[in-house]
This record gives structure tokens, sequence and C-alpha cells, in this order.
């Protein structure tokens, strides 16, 4: 078939930021994706507690220290987020490696403190369905932040490469702080759910 | 961008060419081969693996209707026989319906965009081994005789840890983890390819039809797996660490399991037959030579089952005693489902009614599915009413009901697909007189071989049974199905002998053998691992027969790096020059670290743990810069 040109792309950047780039969309799928499994997972929470004559189910109420310092702890960390974000944007390179050292230890100290959350639950994962489906929550999100964690380290360490001043990378550096914010607002109803629910 | 670097459009064809090809060419050899991340290979290898698995869920359905040929048969005995007919299930719909339609997908979607490569090759790379590895774990397991024996749907408590003792349910529940793996990142890919890749100026109103299939199905998979995937991991739980999603005597719910995995499990049904709509909507316009009568209300359709198809699952559970009030809402949303579907088939049959129709046989099978599928619509509104569904659940009617949705409602249209888009695929035609052949073997022997089992189902005759009592008089019809099954076969068997044989020696097809309007034929066939040489400029939906003289192209790309074209969601305005990663070996690697580490996992829960480092070594290896073109920005 014969080609006719019409169109001159010469023009265009060679990378797209925000919604003009594809790991962006990428990211938004698969926050979805685990955000319909958060959901899920607090529906069968919801199922399972409408089913029990009381909740929690043979268990004390949970202690509601460790998961609050881990939810304030998460809070903080937004506006470091965020600022890593806006340094990318910026493509301040010193700053964002500051910034990505920062968010890692903020990534380290809810860890931290989840040590102690598990067994503020006051019940074990295989007492009852309760102590099942608290565990399996406290557990998906762990992952979660690992899992994000594990980014930003690796993230943190090209930044300190040559590799590092580059647009995909700062484009990676937005994406990733996108990430955060999305892990921690998917803690909130989950906190929410855990230990303010049985205490309604 | 280097000095020695130009543009597409200033080179001659001969060296656009040579250039392009250097630099999108995959290396040949091992390596090269579990390396690649063309889409088209990669789309493939999908297709012929689900096909392979069609082929042997087709011998144990095979096997099954030789048990049942007659009453009290001792050919298969009844532990083999829980197998046979859970491995018939899930293989046919985890193993190939899912996975052949979002193949195709694979294939076709980044063609009929006017792209060079899906979003996320790599990713899709990854896919493909886990899909793989899934299907080797489930079929091994089954040839250890360890294959699960507890209904594709794995109900506990039979499934649970009470009853289903030893390793089966777990590899089940493993396979599923597998499976959806691969089927969310095929999802992920899609959605951003359709959103973010599209050619310039293929505006939403633009896209064709099979791509707007494909993208709504993509977010079916998006929402409907994570909830198969929390039910199986609270199933494993259950099983392995001592966890009571599962068990009422610790404030557990078995039903709670039925909703889980019919959330995902009706959906499912829809994650299979929207491309098929798709698939059909495209044959219908080329054999009717018009386009398709409309385009917006089977675009609106397809959503709007897409939707209610998240309003149904509770059809599944009529019999297991939920408020009457439930069961109304879920008859009344199961019956309006009908209405879309109406709508498809309506628009379908004007296409037909006004078109100049050419009978080849892509449009055979398309006539056959509408038949068919309409049959197996009329007993799905039936099923959907509780009293109906009272009488007739768990019996050889909803058996007969299924296969005609599933195999009347997809596998027509997809073999359908298979002769329209093989040349494309091949460079080779496939054989009509075999695909005659073929259909009408087929279509008999399928209305044969399952139509008698509405009766059968209303003569009370339960599904799943390894055998029945002569007593019961279900044998002249079950013998009757059985030997109208070996038609099917004969035409199945005959499908695959065209494919075979047309893939060495059919004739060669030429780039648009049908006349076709839409981009993947703009190409040549097979298409070029770049697949345009320019990237085509898109001022209409029916681009190749809007302006059949001349192709319409954009030029300015850089030949030196595998660069493509971002547009804009809405309008598909050009954004940016984007690059398309080259072959890595790490999507492979990544997938036998988690393989390893989902195996484990059946037997040890510190395999979680432990299993995860070779999967982030690997992760990093994936995504470390490795200082290629690409990488500039």
């Amino acid at each position: 078939m014969k080609q006719r040109i019409i169109a001159d792309f010469s023009r265009l950047p060679l990378h797209g930021l925000g919604t003009a780039s594809a790991t962006w969309w990428g990211t938004l799928a698969f926050m979805l994706i685990e955000g319909t499994g958060f959901a899920l997972i607090i529906a069968v929470y919801l199922y399972l507690m409408a089913l029990a004559p009381v909740w929690p189910l043979n268990a004390p109420q949970p202690e509601v220290l460790p998961g609050t310092i881990v939810t304030l702890l998460l809070i903080v960390s937004l506006l470091p987020n965020y600022l890593v974000s806006r340094w990318a944007q910026q493509r301040d390179l010193r700053k964002i490696r500051i910034g990505l050292v920062l968010m890692t230890a903020l990534g380290v100290a809810p860890l931290i403190v989840r040590f102690f959350e598990f067994p503020a639950l006051k019940i074990n994962w295989d007492s009852n369905a309760y102590g099942s489906v608290v565990w399996t929550m406290l557990a998906l999100h762990t992952t979660h932040i690992i899992t994000d964690l594990a980014d930003t380290v690796v993230l943190a360490a090209l930044m300190f490469t040559r590799h590092g001043h580059n647009r995909r990378r700062y484009g990676d550096v937005q994406d990733n702080a996108m990430y955060w914010n999305f892990v921690v607002l998917a803690w909130l109803p989950i906190y929410f759910c855990i230990y303010w629910i049985p205490r309604l | 961008m280097t000095e020695r670097s130009s543009t597409d459009a200033d080179l001659e064809d001969g060296v656009l060419i040579s250039r392009l090809e250097q630099t999108w060419r995959t290396p040949k050899g091992f390596w090269g081969a579990l390396s690649t991340v063309d889409h088209k290979t990669i789309g493939r290898r999908y297709i012929i693996t689900a096909f392979v698995f069609l082929a042997l869920g087709g011998i144990l359905a095979a096997l099954m209707r030789l048990q049942l040929a007659q009453p009290e048969a001792r050919i298969i005995g009844p532990d083999r026989y829980n197998q046979i007919f859970t491995m018939h299930g899930t293989n046919m719909m985890f193993l190939f319906a899912v996975p052949v339609m979002e193949a195709m997908g694979v294939y076709l979607v980044p063609l009929m965009l006017g792209t060079r490569n899906i979003a996320f090759p790599r990713l899709n790379a990854f896919s493909y081994w886990m899909f793989l590895a899934g299907g080797t774990l489930l079929w091994t397991a089954f040839a250890l005789d360890m294959g699960p024996d507890v209904g594709w749907f794995a109900y506990v408590p039979l499934s649970g840890p009470q009853y289903g003792a030893g390793k089966r349910a777990d590899i089940w529940a493993q396979m599923i983890t597998f499976t959806e793996v691969s089927a969310l990142a095929v999802s992920v890919e899609i959605i951003v390819t359709v959103f973010k890749q599209r050619a310039p100026g293929m505006s939403l109103d633009r896209i064709p039809l099979f791509v707007w299939s494909l993208l709504v199905t993509s977010f079916l998979v998006v929402v409907a797996m994570p909830s198969i995937m929390i039910a199986s991991t609270c199933l494993i739980l259950d099983r392995l660490i001592g966890t009571h999603f599962f068990n009422p005597a610790e404030g557990g719910d078995v039903l709670l399991w039925q909703h889980l995995f019919w959330f995902f499990g009706h959906p499912e049904v829809y994650i299979i037959f929207l491309p098929a709509v798709g698939m059909v909507s495209t044959i219908v316009a080329t054999f009717a030579r018009r386009p398709v009568f409309g385009y917006l209300a089977l675009v609106m359709a397809m959503i709007a089952t897409g939707i209610l198809a998240f309003g149904l699952w509770v059809h599944h559970m009529f019999v297991t005693g939920l408020p009457r009030l439930g069961e109304s809402f879920f008859t009344a949303s199961s019956m309006a489902i009908a209405v879309p579907a109406g709508i498809q088939i309506f628009c379908w049959l004007a296409t037909l009614w006004d078109g100049r129709l050419s009978f080849k046989t892509p449009l055979l099978f398309v006539i056959g599915f509408i038949v068919t599928f309409v049959v197996g619509g009329m007993t799905g509104v039936m099923v959907a009413s509780v009293p109906i569904d009272t009488q007739v659940h768990d019996t050889y009617f909803v058996v007969a009901h299924f296969h005609y949705v599933l195999v009347g409602g997809a596998v027509f249209p997809l073999l359908g697909a298979i002769y329209y888009w093989f040349p494309k695929m091949t460079g080779r035609m496939m054989s009509e007189r075999l695909g005659r052949w073929a259909f009408w073997l087929i279509f008999i022997g399928f209305n044969l071989t399952f139509f008698p089992m509405h009766i059968l189902g209303l003569q009370g005759m339960p599904r799943r049974v390894y055998t029945y009592q002569p007593e019961m008089h279900w044998h002249g019809l079950n013998l009757f199905v059985s030997v109208s099954s070996l038609v099917l076969m004969g035409g199945f068997l005959l499908f695959f002998i065209d494919v075979i044989r047309s893939a060495r020696n059919g004739l060669p097809s030429g780039p648009n053998p049908w006349a076709a309007p839409t981009l993947e034929w703009a190409t040549s066939s097979p298409p070029p691992t770049y697949n345009f040489a320019l990237l085509p400029v898109v001022r209409d939906s029916n681009p190749l027969w809007e302006e059949s003289e001349s192709l319409t192209v954009g030029g300015g790309l850089s030949v030196d790096r595998r660069e493509f074209i971002v547009s804009s969601v809405v309008e598909a305005r050009p954004e940016a020059r984007e690059t398309s990663p080259r072959d890595s070996i790490w999507p492979f690697w990544t997938a036998i670290a988690s393989s390893v580490m989902l195996i484990w996992s059946i037997f040890s829960p510190w395999a979680v743990v432990w299993g995860s480092i070779p999967i982030a070594l690997a992760l990093i290896g994936w995504f470390w810069p490795k200082g290629s073109p690409e990488e500039e920005s």
C-alpha cells in the first residue's frame, strides 16, 4: 500500500510526563487492582462481622497505640513525599537524592512499629475467623509498604548513579511518590476497620 | 540523540526498512527466544499454548463421554473422574478461554491501533511465562495423580482442610494465582496501549470494535480477578496455616467462598464473551462489506454488559437459601443483561441484512455463533428465574446452558477469528474447503452433543456423576451424546489439521486478503517486527475503506531506537515520541523466581519470605537501566 506523509512527529518531546507517560497510567491501573483487593478484604471483614454474634469474636479489643503511631508516621510521610515529587518535576537531582533517602527512612519506620502492631491485635490468625481477617488485612498492607519501600530503595540507589539525571528517572520518582500516596490512603480504611469499627 | 541517527521520513524505503529491522530485531537462538518482547511472537505463543490446552481439555471431555456412554461403566473410577471433570473445567476456563482471548488482544490490539508494540512489553513476556508455568503446574500435578478434584469452582468445605486432604486443592488455588497474575498483567498492558498508543487521529469513536471489546474486558479483569485471588489466598491460608475464613465452627462462613468466587466467576463469563463480541463485530462488517450497524450502540452495549456483569453473581447461589428479596433482585439483574445482548444481536443482524454478504468460513462461524448463542441466552433467561433454577440446578441442563454460551458464544467466534486473522499472522490462507467441513462438523456435532443434555437435565441427571444406573433411563440419550461428540471432535481435528497444513503450505495471502478496513491489514502479512515502517495517521473509523489508494502516515521518528507515538486519551493527539524497551531475559528469570516461590508456598509459608528475595533481585535486574538508546530522553 502506498503511503502519504501528512504529519511530522520530529518535534515531539522524547518522553512524556504525567498523563503523557505510559508508566503513569500503568501505575494507576495497578492501584485499581490493589485498591479492589483492599476493598474486597474489607468486604470480607464486614461480612464476617455481620455474621458474628459479638465483634471482636471471642477476643479483647485491639490495642490502638501501635496502629495509630503507624498511621501518624504514614500521614507525616506525605509531606516529604509531596516535596520529592515536586523536586522531580523541577529536576533537582540533589534534593531528590536527599528526599529519597528520607523517604526510605520513612518507609522503614512504620515497618518497625508494625512489628509491634501484630501482637497488639490481641488475637492470633489461627484463633478464629476474626483473627484470620485482621491478620490478613495487616499482612496485606505490610506487603504493600515493603513493596514500595523496596522500590524506593532501588530508585534512591539509581539516583546516585550516572543513570539518575534523566527525564525518565524523574518520571519514575513522581510515579513512585504517587504510589506511596496510595499506600498511605489505602491504609486509612483498614486502620478504621481494625481499630475503630470494633469500638463503635 | 546521536549524530548518526536520522528520522524515518528522510530515508529511502529500502534503507528505512533495513534500519528498522536492525533496531527492532529479536536475536536468534535459544536466549533470543526467551528474551523476546515482540507482542506478535508472544501473542502467537500464547495462542498456540492456549489451543494446546484446548486440545488437552478436549481429550478429557472425550474420556468423560466414553465413561458416560453406558450405565455403570467401569472405564474410569470415581476418583479419577473427579479429577478429570475438575481439570476439564479449570483448564478450559483458566488455561484456554481467558488466555486465548487476551492473547488475540496481545497480538492484534497494537496492530489495529497502528502502533509498534504493546505497552510494557517486558511485562507481556513475563505474563506469558507465568501462564505457561501455571498450566504446567496443573497438568504435571494431574499426571502425578495430584490433580485437583473439587470442581472448577472448588467450593468449601469440600476444598477446605477438613475434606480436601493432600495438596490437590492447593494446586488448584495456586494455579489460580499464576493465571490471574498473567491475566492482570495483560489487562494493564491492553488498557494502557488503548489509552495511550493509538494512531494519531484515532479518537474514541474511531477505535475498532474488537479493541473496544478488549478494553472493556481488561477493566473487567482488573476489577473481577482480585476477588478470586483473595478467595484462593484465603483458601490456601485456611489449608496451610490454619486460618478460619471458611470454617463456620470458628466464625468463618462457607458461603463467603461462593460470594467471592462468583463475584469473579460471573464477570469471568463476560471476560470470555466480550472479546467474542468484538470478533463478531469485526468479521460481520468485513464480510457484509459495510461498516457495522450501530457502532455507538455496540460500544454502549459492551460497557453496559461489563457493568451489569458485576450485579449477577448471586444467581449462581439461588439454592443456598438466601433472602427472597436478594434473589428477586438478582433475577431482575440477570434478565436485564439480555437487553445489551439483544442490542448486539440486532446490530449484527442489521449489518448482515444491509450488507453484500460473502459467505467465507469466518462468516459461517459467526452465523453459527448467532444461532447457538441465542439458544444459550434463552436458557440463560430460564435459569435466571429462581423456581426453574431450583429445579435444574446442578443438573445437565446447566451443563448444556453454559456450553451453549461459552462454546457457542465464544469458541465459535474465536474459530471464525482464527480463520479471519490467520493470514495476517502467518502470511498464508487457511483452506476454505476444510474450513467449511470443520464448521459444519463442529456446528452439527456441537448441537447434537449438547442439546440432548437439556433433556437429560430435565430428566434429573445430575452433573459431575461418574456413572448412573440403568434404571434411570438416561442411557439412550447419553449414548447419543457420546456418539455425537465424535462428530464434534472430528470437526476440531479437521480444524487443527487445517491450521498445521496451512501454516506450511497455505496459499500466500498478501497484506489484505479480505479487503478489510482496519489498520492491521495495512501492513504486510505476517507484519514486520516494527509493525509499520511509518506510523499511520487516522482520519476515519475504517481507514482502509475510506482511503483505499494510499495510507496516511506521519514521519519524524528516529530509526536508531525503538520509537513510537504516545497520544492523548480522548482525541489521540500526538504527545510524545516514546521508546519501547529492548529484549530482556529478566522477565523470564522473574517468572522462574515467582514460580518457585508460588509452588514452594503450597508446602511452606516461609517460602513467601525466602522466595521473595530472588524475585526482588530479578526485578532489579529487569528495571535497572542498561544504557540503551531507548533510555535517552
